[in-house]
């Protein structure tokens, strides 16, 4: 190799290395966005998971990451440090953490924001007609943080003058709505609170494993399981994923994935919808 | 009935019998030792499982996580209910107190109830439980509950934290059990199958000797079979003994035939003898009376030519009968000196005259070399007699041949000759009077010589076949040395 060729190939080389290259622009290459999810919604659903993370990428220009925990405190946490800019959260994490996150939008179920919480029994049990029938038995929470599969049944025994600990004779976390519905359906719980929303899909996907649980009561509306950012996340950021996630609806594609959460689209929403869920939470914390 | 069955049949069925007892003894062993085995696989997997449950258990109950403790006991269940054939049917997991702390079949086992008054074969298990002191697995078999258990201390820091209960049933294996017999029932059935043409065989190869030999002792009956009918199995095992035996004891019987034969014909002709020498005595007296009448008319009488004729005419008639019966009455009672080497000698000229006059060829062997004890005259007779006939008996041309020879006991005259030879029915009336076979001669030659044989304890045999006739006398030495 001639000393000419040589110096132009080094030369080549630093160019490559130093100039940013019309690829390098792409907001492929920016920081990934973060997103947290909890087993509470979209546990053992990976296909569904990159297929909206694909979506998301291409809406927001930006490479995207879900960020899937076992347990909302887990979430949560990562949130308040700062590790995740976006979270698929419950609304009594939501109302217990505002000052490190605000609100991003709120999904739209069967038309609305909200949800209820159900009280399920084993289909074998036809006597139970409200949780205070449940008193000694066995009872199945989904989370500690989650307001239809912990806060509802706990706030209800907590109007009945009731301890969890004291009125029932066992209770647990299955950390995920749906497994509350299958400890419940196996005899494991005679009783169970669960997300009316998960009750709803897996009545749709898996009959089987709902027709051997029996829906005792509905709570009231409670403002939907709602999409939040931290507080430190760049405000274009924020919008952009508001944006993105507002417009789903209105693409063959984002509806397609809508239609597979059952949800018909996602609103700005109002804070107000969570002031249920605050009641019952400082009323728990007060006593 | 089978007793009376032929050995043709016995053995094999015998043989037949033992395999497939045999057979059923090694496939049963077999199946009990796979039964076995498989129950020892099952025991071992589960006491792996055991500890690897427990140990993953631990945390889980420490820290309360029934719903984690849920998971993992039910893990083994979600992999592939067909891929381990050593599932457990149920696991329990027991808190320290023994109440149900999480259950695979949490109705039938619902939380922090006692199991041990779910079914009286949990009460069992339960009593079991609680005696139970040890940390290592260990195998709870409940008589009559088709059941086994695997119960499991669950143990944080030496401390007994609850207890893992793992119930298996027994028909679990059973599928897997039924395929190693039915494998196991094939090879018997292919080792039936090669085993027993075998034995078939080699039962009958055994049998048949003795069918052989039995088939031959049948056929002795009152006639004594031949050597060649009898076809016998020949080996120096014992069932080729009892052939040699066979045989021997059939030339025996034989040879004891020959024997009666023998003894009956001397005594018929004892009998013979003694009927002709009653008779000769009566005729000899009335006879000797006569002859001395004629004798005496003779002498004192001038009698007229035709009476002396007449006369002369009775007296020889009468002295005919005379000659006739002396030759009958074989009288040994005279003294004569004993035989010496010229004595045979002597009559050896004597007879031959009439060999050259036939012509025939006398081959004369005279091996005795002294004198011996024997009556010279009578000796000399039967030699002559015997002589006298094979002379007769050849063709022109033939050839007899005399052996006379002596062993330690006994002297030996031996006479063969080549002519016409004698019909086996003859044989037997040889030595009675008047059984002559031939033209000429008054057939008393052998019967005179058969009675000096006699009167000398001796032994007169005739064998006669086509182209050699031999009459062999045996006289006794010591008999007359006494």
């Amino acid at each position: 190799m001639s000393r000419r060729k040589f110096c132009a190939a080094m030369a080549a080389f630093c160019l490559t290395q130093v100039l940013p290259l019309p690829a390098m622009a792409q907001p492929g290459n920016r920081a990934p966005i973060r997103i947290g999810l909890t087993p509470v919604f979209l546990d053992d659903q990976t296909a569904f998971v990159n297929a909206w993370r694909t979506y998301l990428e291409s809406r927001l220009k930006r490479p995207v990451v879900f960020v899937q925990r076992a347990s909302y405190r887990e979430i949560v946490d990562l949130m308040r440090n700062g590790k995740l800019d976006f979270a698929w959260l419950c609304g009594y994490p939501y109302v217990r953490n505002k000052q490190t996150m605000n609100l991003l939008a709120v999904p739209v179920y069967q038309g609305k924001p909200v949800y209820h919480s159900y009280l399920i029994v084993p289909a074998s049990d036809r006597q139970t007609r409200s949780i205070a029938d449940l008193r000694d038995k066995v009872f199945a929470f989904s989370d500690p943080d989650s307001n239809s599969g912990y806060l509802v049944p706990v706030y209800d025994l907590y109007r009945m003058q009731e301890k969890p600990s004291a009125f029932f004779s066992k209770t647990f976390f299955t950390w995920a709505h749906r497994k509350v519905v299958v400890a419940v359906a196996d005899g494991l719980a005679q009783g169970g609170a669960v997300d009316g929303y998960v009750w709803d899909m897996l009545a749709l996907q898996h009959p089987e494993l709902t027709s051997q649980a029996r829906i005792v009561e509905k709570s009231a509306e409670f403002g939907f399981p709602p999409f939040v950012a931290g507080k430190t996340v760049a405000p274009e950021d924020v919008s952009a994923m508001r944006k993105a996630l507002l417009a789903m609806p209105q693409d063959e594609e984002g509806a397609k994935l809508l239609r597979q959460l059952q949800l018909d689209g996602f609103v700005t929403g109002d804070e107000h919808l969570f002031d249920s869920i605050a009641r019952m939470m400082r009323a728990i914390m007060d006593k | 009935m089978f007793r009376d069955l032929s050995f043709r049949y016995k053995i094999p069925l015998r043989g037949s019998v033992l395999v497939v007892f045999t057979a059923l003894v090694v496939t049963a062993s077999l199946m009990f030792r796979a039964y076995d085995d498989l129950k020892r696989d099952v025991l071992l997997n589960s006491e792996s499982m055991g500890r690897v449950l427990a140990h993953t258990l631990t945390p889980a109950i420490l820290h309360d996580e029934v719903w984690s403790a849920y998971e993992i006991i039910n893990s083994p269940f979600q992999a592939s209910p067909k891929a381990n054939v050593n599932q457990a049917e149920e696991i329990l997991v027991l808190d320290a107190r023994q109440q149900v702390y999480v259950s695979t079949h949490p109705k039938q086992y619902p939380m922090l109830s006692d199991p041990a008054r779910a079914s009286p074969v949990q009460a069992r298990l339960q009593q079991a439980i609680a005696d139970y002191r040890g940390s290592e697995p260990k195998a709870v078999e409940l008589p009559g509950s088709g059941k086994f258990y695997m119960v499991t201390p669950i143990i944080s820091d030496g401390v007994a934290v609850g207890t893992l209960v793992m119930g298996y049933s027994r028909s679990m294996f059973m599928p897997r059990f039924y395929d190693i017999a039915r494998r196991a029932v094939v090879m018997t059935l292919l080792a039936l199958a090669v085993l027993l043409p075998m034995n078939w065989y080699w039962a009958w190869r055994m049998a048949q000797p003795l069918i052989q030999l039995a088939e031959c002792m049948g056929k002795v009956g009152p006639a004594l079979p031949d050597a060649q009918e009898c076809k016998m199995y020949e080996s120096r095992d014992e069932i080729g003994q009892v052939g040699v035996a066979f045989k021997r004891m059939l030339n025996e019987l034989k040879d004891k035939e020959n024997l009666e034969k023998q003894m009956f014909f001397s005594e018929r002709l004892a009998a013979v003898g003694r009927l002709a020498a009653g008779i000769a005595h009566e005729i000899n007296n009335p006879l000797g009376g006569m002859l001395n009448t004629i004798s005496t008319y003779k002498k004192h009488a001038n009698a007229d030519p035709q009476t002396a004729k007449t006369i002369s005419l009775l007296e020889r008639g009468l002295l005919q009968i005379k000659d006739t019966i002396a030759a009958l009455l074989v009288e040994a009672k005279f003294q004569s000196h004993p035989l010496t080497v010229q004595d045979i000698e002597d009559t050896r000229t004597l007879v031959l005259p009439d060999f050259h006059k036939k012509p025939a060829e006398l081959s004369w062997e005279n091996d005795i070399l002294e004198i011996l004890p024997l009556p010279s005259t009578l000796v000399r007779q039967i030699l002559i007699n015997l002589l006298f006939n094979a002379v007769q008996a050849v063709e022109p041309q033939g050839h007899v041949r005399c052996h006379i020879y002596r062993d330690s006991r006994n002297l030996t005259l031996a006479v063969e000759n080549d002519g016409k030879h004698i019909e086996a029915e003859q044989l037997g009336y040889l030595f009675e009077p008047f059984a002559t076979g031939r033209e000429g001669g008054h057939g008393l030659g052998l019967w005179v010589t058969y009675q000096i044989v006699q009167q000398l304890k001796g032994e007169i045999v005739a064998q006669s076949q086509p182209g050699e006739t031999r009459f062999t006398v045996t006289l006794p030495l010591e008999e007359h040395a006494a």
